[in-house]
């Protein structure tokens, strides 16, 4: 394997590390919110709580990873969507800030008001519809070169309906995600309630699903061609991921091995976000920029494997020590242990 | 108006990001080290008081750190969305210290998650205390390895420019360049300064407000030491910086010296202003005293602004700057020594209220240190972004909206200043001291 297929697939892989973690903390306070305004807030914000207080940082270096090491291994990304993305990534930000820090200041500090509870909600659907707008633009059609220099349409963002179709599909799968995530992890507080009503929220949201990503491929057949093409080709990697769909939605309408369904659940993402980016090869941003012209020097390539291994090797045993001492820990996920 | 240009309102986001993120920053990198050293304490003295510092501090700490955090996050970003040439440039050679820093951050993220919700978990409260020491360590490799980026930017090296192209790159030469070991070290141990002094101003504030607290007094006493240590350890690899830039930057250091003449035995110029011919008014003058911190001679010759093109000399405004910065370093040098002389003799002064207030006052001068210490760095690198080796107006974004984004975040970060503040005060005042002091006590009884 060349090193810009691993840079770019180990930089994909904590993208989706990061769409995982961000989906359940964005949809969590969102169904908060949700809570709040229909009076059912006491049922889910300790479960909710409990989750996130000790990861929502961890989660945060997922996506610094992701937009550092794209730098480090195509520094022509940099040029590209560093100059293009100016206005839709500083708004991303902003939101971001907002949200990371009211959190905090809520968590750790005291309880602050509803109307700031309904922000963080807010805040937690358009930070995945901002990012997700990244992916409707990476795959081409709404960027030109004017003088050598990228130029984003905004006209043509606004008015097409594949970057709106993205942005739903964006904001259902957080829903979704974290729905069935938090049904498992109420379980497992022994929560029947919170569990309760995640897992109607996990079926509500089950559907709406399917119905967006399937419409993508749809537009995506006349959006740009190549790419549905590629797709195509890889229908048994999609086929997969809807089977595994079939599985998580079973087991939480028969109320059955919540965990096995998060797992399941896990890997239908996997498949469909893999299988994308594969399609998507060798685009970084069609049709300016492939992985192999953006790609950096070969001794910068390999400083930044070597020091992703290490980093790795590091990184493994800390996270064991925080799903085990914190997030899976009795005493912890029941509420019993005090914080600081 | 400064909105249209592109490059002006970039470098002036820039400004506005870095300042507002280095608070927390410095916060992040110095505070860890305080929780530590309170909580060995704690333990091996089996007191209380200490182990409750350690608890509040950590307390505290989360709230910056979320802070820091995010404006981090934001600066990332805006690093790429503002200066996209120059990433592009320099992902290529000085990715590696970048990527680093993501790791150092990971393992600071996980372990403080850790520690936070593991008080109490453990019999052996040193299994606690072990938690810390990632938390303290991936702090400050974060500040070592952003600012070995900064250097680069300083002085770069590590790899070879042929016909306008970059060829040859070795990132680890990139990494330990000209101004990377007095860069880092002074960095470092001015965050574990700010840190102490930041913590002092709090106990004094505390004791002058009526609280006579054996608590606050062991806090201020804890501090100032670390205080003065570290004060001094900021002047003397100050005075390295010196030395390193009078080798390598020369016109940095005679920008900030209003240095215009080549000559040897030159004198250290503090404050003034300048008149029309470029000369120095109302100046006090140190004899010999450049030329010392230049090269460490009485006599050594001090390069002048007489050797640089125009359009290459740097702002003269980065003088007061410096001034700040050196004069607040000697002051707190001052202010530590007397008070752990004073306590050890036992003399008055050091219980009076004038002399507390003037303990208060050493965080935020402290901090201000800090942010002129930035300015002339950066601004006293103008105009390259890169020295040498690319502009600052070559390497900015061409996007029209840069001046929008300006003002959207200089509203984000004064919520955030004033949230910062309120929370604090809020997460302090409901759990006294003495109230916690009693319930850890009453705690301790039922454990034993
Ligand atoms: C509490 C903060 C603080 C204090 C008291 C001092 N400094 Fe400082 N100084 C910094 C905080 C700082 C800094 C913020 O950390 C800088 C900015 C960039 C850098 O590398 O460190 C800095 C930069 C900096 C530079 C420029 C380095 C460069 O651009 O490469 C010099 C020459 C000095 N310092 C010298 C001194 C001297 C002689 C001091 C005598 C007391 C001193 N500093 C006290
Ligand atoms: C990756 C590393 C960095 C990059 C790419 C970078 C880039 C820049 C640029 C382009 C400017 C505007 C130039 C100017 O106006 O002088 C600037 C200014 C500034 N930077 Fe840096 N910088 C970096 C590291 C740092 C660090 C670590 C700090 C410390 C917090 C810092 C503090 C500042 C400050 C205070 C200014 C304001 C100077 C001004 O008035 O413009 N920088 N930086
Ligand atoms: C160009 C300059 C800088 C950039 C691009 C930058 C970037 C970042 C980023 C992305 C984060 C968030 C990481 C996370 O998600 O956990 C962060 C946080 C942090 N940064 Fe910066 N940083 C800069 C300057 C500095 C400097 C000069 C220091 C130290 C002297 C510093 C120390 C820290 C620390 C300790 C944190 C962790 C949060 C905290 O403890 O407050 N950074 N920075």
């Amino acid at each position: 394997m060349n090193l810009e297929i691993l840079g770019i697939s180990v930089l994909w892989t904590f993208l989706f590390g990061y769409v995982l973690l961000g989906a359940i903390d964005f949809g969590a306070g969102f169904f908060n919110a949700y809570g709040i305004l229909t009076g059912k807030q006491r049922i889910l914000s300790k479960v909710i709580q409990r989750y996130l207080s000790p990861v929502w940082e961890v989660t945060n270096v997922f996506f610094v990873f992701f937009f550092v090491g794209i730098v480090g291994f195509f520094p022509k990304s940099a040029f590209y969507y560093g100059t293009i993305l100016l206005v839709p990534a500083s708004i991303a930000i902003i939101l971001m800030v907002i949200r990371g820090s009211y959190y905090a200041f809520e968590a750790y500090g005291t309880k602050g008001h509803k109307g700031y509870a309904f922000m963080y909600g807010i805040s937690g659907i358009l930070i995945p519809a901002s990012l997700a707008i990244v992916l409707a633009i990476a795959q081409g059609g709404f960027v030109s070169m004017v003088d050598g220099k990228p130029v984003l349409d905004y006209w043509e963002l606004f008015t097409n309906p594949l970057p709106w179709s993205v942005v739903v599909l964006a904001i259902v799968a957080v829903l979704y995600i974290s729905a069935v995530f938090l049904t498992w992890y109420a379980n497992k507080a022994g929560d029947n309630a919170a569990s309760e009503l995640m897992r109607k929220y996990a079926l509500v949201w089950a559907l709406p699903l399917i119905i967006a990503a399937g419409g993508i491929i749809y537009e995506l057949s006349f959006h740009n061609e190549k790419l549905f093409d590629q797709i195509l080709d890889l229908w048994w990697m999609f086929g997969i991921s809807a089977l595994l769909w079939v599985g998580t939605v079973w087991l939480i309408w028969n109320r059955k091995k919540y965990g096995l369904a998060v797992w399941l659940l896990v890997g239908q993402f996997a498949f469909a976000f893999y299988a994308y980016g594969i399609s998507h090869y060798p685009y970084l941003l069609y049709p300016y920029l492939t992985i192999h012209e953006g790609f950096t020097n070969p001794a910068m390539a390999q400083a930044l494997v070597v020091v992703f291994i290490l980093g790795f090797v590091l990184l493994v045993p800390s996270i064991y020590l925080l799903l085990k001492l914190i997030l899976f820990d009795k005493n912890y996920i029941k509420g019993k242990t005090e914080k600081l | 108006m400064f909105f249209d240009d592109p490059v002006l309102s970039s470098r002036l986001l820039t400004l506005l990001t870095l300042s507002f993120h280095i608070i927390y920053a410095t916060i992040g990198v110095g505070v860890p080290l305080m929780i530590m050293i309170a909580q060995w304490i704690g333990i091996k003295k089996n007191d209380d008081h200490y182990i409750l510092m350690a608890r509040r501090w950590a307390r505290g700490f989360v709230v910056t750190v979320a802070v820091g955090v995010v404006t981090g996050t934001a600066m990332g970003l805006q690093l790429s969305l503002l200066w996209p040439n120059f990433m592009e440039l320099a992902g290529n050679i000085i990715a590696l210290p970048l990527f680093m820093e993501v790791f150092a951050f990971f393992f600071e993220a996980i372990f403080l998650g850790i520690y936070v919700y593991t008080w109490d978990r453990f019999e052996d409260q040193r299994k606690h205390f072990l938690l810390l020491i990632p938390v303290a360590l991936g702090a400050a490799a974060s500040a070592l390895f952003i600012t070995i980026v900064n250097s680069f930017m300083n002085s770069p090296e590590g790899f070879d420019i042929i016909n306008g192209q970059l060829a040859n790159a070795n990132p680890i030469a990139a990494m330990f360049t000209a101004s990377m070991p007095t860069k880092v070290s002074h960095v470092i141990a001015t965050a574990f300064m700010t840190a102490a002094f930041m913590l002092a101003s709090i106990a004094a504030f505390k004791l002058i407000k009526g609280s006579n607290h054996v608590y606050h007094k062991k806090a201020l006493h804890l501090t100032m030491k670390i205080g003065l240590v570290f004060s001094i350890a900021a002047a003397l690899i100050g005075d390295f910086s010196g030395k390193y830039l009078a080798e390598h930057q020369p016109e940095k250091l005679a920008a900030a010296e209003w240095h215009f003449v080549t000559e040897e035995g030159a004198p250290l110029l503090l404050y003034g202003i300048l008149d029309e011919n470029n000369e120095a008014q109302y100046a006090i003058k140190i004899p010999l005293a450049l030329s010392i911190l230049a090269h460490g001679l009485p006599n050594a010759e001090v390069t002048g602004l007489d050797q640089f093109p125009k359009e290459e000399i740097p702002p003269l405004i980065i003088h007061y700057f410096f001034d700040v910065m050196v004069t607040i370093g000697g002051l707190m040098i001052l202010l530590a020594l007397a008070y752990v002389i004073g306590t050890k003799r036992g003399w008055n002064f050091v219980k009076a209220k004038w002399y507390r207030w003037l303990i208060v006052l050493s965080g935020p001068l402290s901090f201000l240190a800090i942010e002129a210490g930035w300015w002339m760095a950066e601004v006293g690198r103008q105009p390259w972004i890169l020295r040498g080796i690319m502009t600052v107006e070559e390497a900015a974004t061409t996007s029209d909206h840069v001046g929008l984004m300006f003002v959207l975040f200089a509203i984000l970060y004064l919520i955030l200043g004033i949230g910062t503040v309120v929370v604090l005060r809020r997460i302090f005042k409901n759990s006294p001291v003495e109230r916690e002091l009693e319930q850890l006590s009453s705690q301790g009884g039922e454990r034993q």
